[in-house]
């Protein structure tokens, strides 16, 4: 049986793959870092965007008395408890947040070789009758949200389900959107959005990469 | 590495810590409201099991379903096998119908090995004779992490009918792999030295129970398979119970935290008191429930993905 290690679900960024040369990539916006990647948006234009986000979120639901956040592993899980702590800074309401893997609801799982799921960690006090608010990293064809919602289906009854994500790059296949958007950022099939976080990559960045030269096509699409 | 799981021996270490992850996985999902996954939706698992069985049946089906797969049962009794079937036509047969995984259960060593080269789906080995049992292996792997902590660096001593037992072999190899000590313990007629060394070299082999007791992190009890005993291999089911059984003044001998196994189904008072297996001590029904897990984790990670 050839299992394959575990894999990030999305527009994979294990640091080993990145190289000293992209890891030592400027800090400074639109600088192209590395033939390989750009960086679109700086660690300080993270902390703005989760800031603009939390208050966001506290300004369309009223206070956030009922709100819940689901982060969908890997990168949505700590984006989420940024989040709370935001909100929580702000309006001193504690959020409660959640872990909601979706691997086993994916629509893509026969495309590739078996994957390690990730963490599913209800949220104490569960979802019936809140208002839950899906945390996601990148925004695609928006399958991973699709099974998301069928996930959420089976672990209770959320009064409503908002989706927050830091960056939207386009090119849906399902009529979905999200409320909560950090940035748009236009992007070719074949360009690959990097996202990286403290908590699980040890600095925050987000980095577009080309996708021309010798993969065009493949990986891109395939990934979603 | 192939599709399909047929001896523990088929596991590296990393393979082996994938499925008790997703095993884990699997378990905290069975505490949701709906407990089953869409994963496996609209693909056939066959359960073909030519031997009795209550608990792998049962725990293979309930694992297949939790992920919605279809299942269909087939035993040898009831089935055109008694009418003289080989197995290569059931195999076909199957085969015809469209199965994704084939679930096998047979009394010759070796059925599965064979069955995997006459079908394009995956096969499970579910016990083959007094070969292997390799998710046996993996629910006993997935108890003692769970209830331990780790397997790595565990002392855990099999006891009893090492000659018949597939439960045995599967787990010496596995635990091996994952970095456990483990010492056969039984009479010397039913502890095949030989084997034990050629399967895992400088395995430590012992017959004398109470030696070995204060040093065990778990204890595996085997059941005395009496229906697969040709010979007289002990004088007397009383002699066996007294040398090798574990009583209430045994089991106060092990070390605080040890663990008591067994793969089921038990002779209460031959190998195993009641006394020890109804104690706090005993995993025996937990190694049911963690059974259904680590079985979907097996079927997710052998279906879930794109076929090979």
């Amino acid at each position: 049986m050839a299992y394959p290690q575990a894999a990030p679900r999305q527009e994979p960024a294990s640091p080993a793959r990145l190289g000293p040369a992209a890891a030592s990539a400027g800090p400074s916006p639109d600088q192209p870092a590395t033939p390989s990647g750009k960086t679109i948006l700086s660690s300080t234009d993270l902390q703005r965007i989760v800031d603009r986000i939390a208050h966001q979120i506290l300004e369309k639901t009223d206070g956030a008395t009922d709100v819940v956040l689901l982060g969908i592993p890997t990168r949505g899980v700590p984006l989420a408890r940024r989040l709370a702590d935001r909100i929580h800074t702000f309006e001193g309401v504690r959020v409660p947040t959640g872990t909601l893997d979706v691997t086993l609801y994916r629509d893509d799982l026969r495309l590739r070789a078996a994957r390690a799921l990730g963490r599913t960690e209800p949220p104490p006090g569960g979802i019936d009758g809140r208002q839950v608010i899906l945390v996601d990293d990148v925004l695609f064809s928006g399958r991973t949200v699709r099974a998301a919602l069928d996930a959420l289906q089976d672990l209770g009854r959320p009064r409503a389900v908002q989706l927050a994500v830091l960056v939207d790059r386009g090119h849906r296949e399902l009529p979905i959107r999200a409320d909560y958007v950090g940035k748009n950022i236009p992007t070719a099939l074949t360009e690959t959005v990097r996202v990286l976080l403290a908590e699980t990559d040890g600095a925050d960045e987000v980095q577009l990469r080309g996708g021309q030269a010798g993969r065009e096509g493949g990986s891109g699409r395939d990934r979603r | 590495m192939t599709r399909h799981l047929l001896s523990a021996a088929d596991l590296d270490a990393a393979t082996a810590t994938m499925i008790l992850d997703t095993a884990q996985e699997m378990a905290n999902l069975a505490g949701h409201q709906v407990k089953k996954l869409p994963t496996l939706r609209g693909r056939t698992v066959v359960n073909l099991f030519y031997e009795d069985s209550t608990r792998t049946r049962i725990s293979f089906e309930a694992a297949a379903k939790r992920l919605s797969a279809d299942v269909i049962n087939f035993s040898a009794k009831g089935s055109s096998v008694s009418k003289g079937e080989s197995l290569k036509d059931t195999a076909l047969t199957l085969q015809a119908m469209g199965a994704d995984a084939v679930v096998v259960r047979h009394p010759a060593a070796g059925a599965p090995h064979r069955l995997a080269g006459w079908v394009d789906g995956s096969v499970l080995n579910a016990g083959d004779g007094t070969h292997e049992h390799p998710t046996q292996a993996l629910l006993d792997a997935y108890t003692m992490r769970a209830r331990l902590g780790r397997v790595a660096g565990l002392h855990v001593v099999i006891v009893g009918d090492v000659l018949h037992s597939r439960v045995a072999r599967s787990n010496v190899l596995l635990l091996s792999t994952l970095g456990a000590k483990v010492t056969l313990v039984g009479p010397p007629t039913l502890l095949p030295v030989d084997i034990a060394t050629a399967l895992v070299p400088g395995i430590s082999v012992s017959y004398d129970l109470d030696a070995v007791l204060p040093d065990a992190d778990v204890v595996m009890m085997l059941r005395v398979q009496r229906e697969r005993m040709t010979d007289s291999f002990f004088p007397s089911a009383r002699e066996y119970a007294r040398r090798y059984g574990l009583d209430g003044p045994r089991m106060r001998r092990l070390p605080e935290h040890a663990l008591v196994m067994h793969p089921g189904p038990m002779n209460r008072g031959m190998e195993i008191a009641p006394e020890v297996a109804d104690s706090a001590r005993s995993t025996i029904v937990e190694q049911v429930a963690n059974g259904v897990s680590v079985r979907m984790a097996v079927l997710y990670l052998l279906l879930g993905g794109k076929p090979s």
